[in-house]
């Protein structure tokens, strides 16, 4: 391991230029026939991030009204209208004030004052935001968002926020400005020795052996509602030897065993359907009893359901579309649309 | 029926489960249930036709698996574990978080042995759902985040890692926010729930560094690497150069003998041991040199340890020497007092396991557990200590040590540095309290 700030410096640096190959040293393994060049064209396509200093941002912009169209048809029925929304993950705006602008620290994290850490209360540095919406989002059809629109959606959040105004133009060259205005951009630290194995523990213990706690006193336990919250124990463990799972709800075995709807739970997981619907509630789409029940008397209910789930669609339950959901095969679809219309069965 | 010759010992059989009255019955502490339930049926058996019964008629009489046919070789070309066994399987944490292709999976870690973890019971973590890719589609692609850092920017497929010289490594991957749902007070019943985003596999792949090597990656310059994955998340995070260097960090096609599952990234994961498991991007698809760290999602807005004061630290990696009992651990109850062998895992980030000590007292006093070998380098430790349990209330904890000399923390140590409001990175002393009933719970000190 070679280190810069090494002491007794000269020996061993030159210990280290020459035990590594760097550029030019030849010491690279011989495997003709292994691997090929990258061509520039590949590279720009996947070399797409972003650093702090924003090495790797590409030219662009576009402005908070235009991102305002984003956000509302691409991004808001996931994150909420004004980015509030705690459905789907923690809220994305909030908790932030003018002050902490111009403080650059959130001062309801100082004081423990936050009921819960939103995106933009924890963001210090503003290409990790361009970047990852850029890589990542909408959730369920990443890459699917231009320079411009990033840039453009980008610049709507922090409206949302209350750090740029309604009619600000978010470009690669004015957000070094804009990375000034981040409210949390002095709320890190670098230093702790969590980073390399050889960095300094914050805590020290003793291996203490006898007599160590006069005073052992118990000051958090389970709490009652939560023994059964995790289903029923004893269906979670071997159950052999000398110890048996604790009984805490009933047996979910038996319902666990299959049927018709055996494949629901991996399909639905896999097209994430119950981050929009509520089995009986309403997300951002509507609750599977209300489809159920809006549905269930009318002829080829199964069929129309089954297409609109593989279509997606728009304007029966309100403005907000359901995206198509490319991956579904029409017969995991028809039994999606069948187990929503029994009410969605275990 | 159970011979009644040695009541000390009695256990029950052949059905796994205690029925609701039987359990109430261990909870209140009426421990002698079991025998005086087997007493009765003697005494029942005893009137009838039976009265002079041997035996168990499992023993007494030839069963069907001894009378019959069994299946024949390859009846499953991929074996399963017995349908017995299905009870001990990765589970979500309800409300843990909203959505289940962006959300975690634990590890019933109550029911393993040894240190190798079966890889259908690996944790699972993923931010944007897993995919089974196609290893013929497949590349990884090496370059600097200029050319400056890299001579030779170069795309290989799998075909092309397995060619290279390959190594084959036992490590734990931890992730970071494994316990964190306990920084504040204890919030889940069991040692699946608290611990169980913990896992220990063989890995099977290239060094990191022999690839750099090869395309020429300039180690002055370049002190830190990108990975990033190939599924939607595109997660990235960045790895310290000195980790690549120590030949440790691995391009990891192999897991226990067999391809990645795809779950755990198939058909190429970074390995990068001793560090949280965020760092050890699946599907990778590209590495790439540079001279900043970068800033990642994974390193900013999350990954990220609150402090009381509300700063972030940021880029705490290292997942720091921990332990945990499994058996006895919470949710279970042990059936009668007697003979127990603790036992459970240790694990560092910062190398082996020297020494696990176990208490019974809550921590008063301690003795020092068997360590099963292998002890391996950031890799899971098995440890035991028998136990005879005299059916009074006890407290069971366990401490390790590592080979740094850095001793396991308390959770109020830890509380005093970081606070209660951090998420990640909690390596505290886990106490599991027995009840006088037998019952075991999660609690803290
Ligand atoms: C189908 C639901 C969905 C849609 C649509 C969606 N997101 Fe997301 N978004 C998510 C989920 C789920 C996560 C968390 C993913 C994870 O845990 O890794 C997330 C995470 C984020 C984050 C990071 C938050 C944090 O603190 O880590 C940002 C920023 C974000 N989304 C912005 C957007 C933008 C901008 C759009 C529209 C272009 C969008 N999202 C569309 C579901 C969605
Ligand atoms: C990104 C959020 C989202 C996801 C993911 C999603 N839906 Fe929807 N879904 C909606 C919305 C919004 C509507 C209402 C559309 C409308 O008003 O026409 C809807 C409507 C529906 C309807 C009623 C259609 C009608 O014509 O009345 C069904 C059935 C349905 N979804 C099933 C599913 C299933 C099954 C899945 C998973 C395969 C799924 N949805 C995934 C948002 C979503």
């Amino acid at each position: 391991m070679c280190r810069s700030d090494v002491a007794a410096a000269v020996a061993l640096a030159l210990a280290c230029t020459l035990s590594h190959a760097g550029p030019g040293t030849g010491k690279a393994p011989t495997w003709p026939g292994i691997g090929r060049p990258a061509t520039p064209a590949e590279i720009r396509a996947w070399d797409i991030d972003v650093r702090p200093d924003f090495k790797g941002l590409p030219r662009g912009q576009g402005s908070v009204a235009r991102g305002q169209d984003i956000w509302e048809s691409k991004c808001a029925s996931c994150h909420g209208v004004f980015g509030e929304s705690n459905e789907v993950f923690t809220p994305i705006v909030g908790g932030t004030t003018r002050k902490d602008v111009q403080t650059g620290r959130v001062e309801a994290l100082a004081k423990g004052t936050e009921a819960q850490r939103t995106t933009m209360m924890k963001l210090s540095t503003l290409s990790t935001l361009w970047d990852y919406i850029h890589r990542a989002m909408p959730w369920n059809n990443p890459r699917t968002l231009g320079v411009d629109d990033t840039y453009a959606v980008t610049a709507y959040i922090l409206n949302l926020a209350e750090i740029l105004p309604g009619d600000f133009v978010l470009s690669d060259r004015n957000i070094r400005e804009v990375q000034a205005l981040l409210p949390n951009r002095d709320g890190k630290s670098p230093r702790h020795g969590l980073w390399l194995p050889t960095g300094k523990p914050d805590v020290r213990n003793v291996a203490c052996m006898r007599n160590c706690a006069p005073d052992v006193k118990i000051a958090s336990s389970l709490p009652d509602h939560a023994r059964g919250s995790h289903g029923n124990l004893a269906d979670q463990d071997r159950n052999r030897g000398g110890l048996r799972g604790q009984v805490t709800a009933a047996s979910a075995t038996a319902a666990a065993r299959g049927g018709e709807f055996a494949a629901v739970k991996e399909l639905t997981g896999k097209a994430a359907c119950l981050g929009c619907h509520g089995v009986d509630r309403k997300i951002v789409g509507p609750g599977f009893n209300q489809v159920s029940e809006k549905y269930r008397a009318k002829d080829n209910a199964e069929a129309y359901l089954a297409g609109k789930i593989k279509a997606g669609g728009q304007g029966i339950w309100g403005q907000v579309p359901m995206p198509p959901s490319v991956t579904i095969s029409d017969a995991d679809a028809a039994l999606l649309a069948r187990w929503i219309l029994k009410g969605t069965p275990e | 029926m159970v011979s009644l010759s040695h009541p000390g010992r009695l256990r029950r059989a052949p059905e796994n489960f205690l029925d609701d009255a039987q359990v109430r019955a261990v909870q209140s502490g009426r421990r002698d249930f079991l025998r005086q339930a087997l007493v009765a049926a003697g005494a029942a058996a005893s009137t009838g036709a039976l009265a002079q019964a041997t035996g168990e008629k499992l023993i007494l009489e030839p069963q069907p698996h001894a009378t019959t046919l069994g299946q024949p070789v390859a009846a499953t070309g991929y074996g399963m574990p017995s349908k017995y066994e299905r009870n001990l399987m990765r589970r979500e944490s309800p409300g843990l978080t909203r959505v289940s292709a962006a959300s975690v999976a634990f590890s019933p870690l109550q029911g393993m042995f040894g240190i190798i973890t079966a890889s259908g019971l690996h944790f699972e973590r993923h931010h944007q759902g897993w995919h089974d890719l196609d290893p013929s589609q497949h590349r990884l692609m090496v370059n600097g985040s200029d050319e400056t850092l890299l001579k030779r920017p170069s795309v290989f497929t799998i075909d092309d890692l397995m060619r290279m010289p390959a190594v084959s490594r036992m490590h734990f991957i931890e992730c970071g926010a494994n316990t964190g749902m306990e920084w504040g007070n204890v919030a889940v019943p069991t040692v699946q729930y608290t611990h169980g985003m913990l896992s220990c596999s063989e890995f099977t792949g290239v060094r990191l560094r022999d690839v750099l090597d090869f395309c020429g990656a300039d180690y002055r310059k370049g002190r830190y690497v990108l990975a990033e994955g190939g599924d939607g998340s595109g997660l990235t995070r960045t790895i310290p150069m000195e980790l690549v260097e120590s030949g440790e960090v691995l391009l990891a096609y192999g897991m226990n003998g067999e391809m990645l599952r795809p779950e755990n990234g198939y058909p190429l994961r970074l390995v990068v041991p001793g560090v949280q498991g965020v760092s050890w991007v699946k599907w990778l698809r590209r590495i790439e040199v540079g001279d900043q760290p970068y800033g990642a999602r994974e390193e900013v807005m999350h990954y990220i340890d609150m402090m009381p004061d509300g700063t972030h630290r940021q880029y705490t990696s290292i997942q720091e020497c921990k332990s945990v009992i499994t058996s006895p651990s919470g949710g279970q109850t042990l059936l009668d007092r007697g003979f127990y062998n603790i036992t459970g895992l240790a694990w560092s980030g910062r190398g082996k396991i020297r020494r696990v000590d176990v208490s019974v007292d809550g921590g008063r006093n301690w003795r020092t557990a068997t360590l099963q070998t292998p002890v391996l380098s950031k890799c899971l430790t098995r440890f035991s200590l028998p136990w005879v349990w005299n059916g009074e209330a006890a407290i069971l904890q366990s401490r390790a040590v590592d080979s740094t000399g850095y001793v396991q923390p308390q959770m109020r140590q830890l509380r005093a540095v970081r606070g209660t409001r951090s998420i990640y990175h909690n390596n505290a002393i886990q106490s599991w309290k027995v009840a006088p009933g037998g019952e075991v719970s999660n609690v803290q000190i």
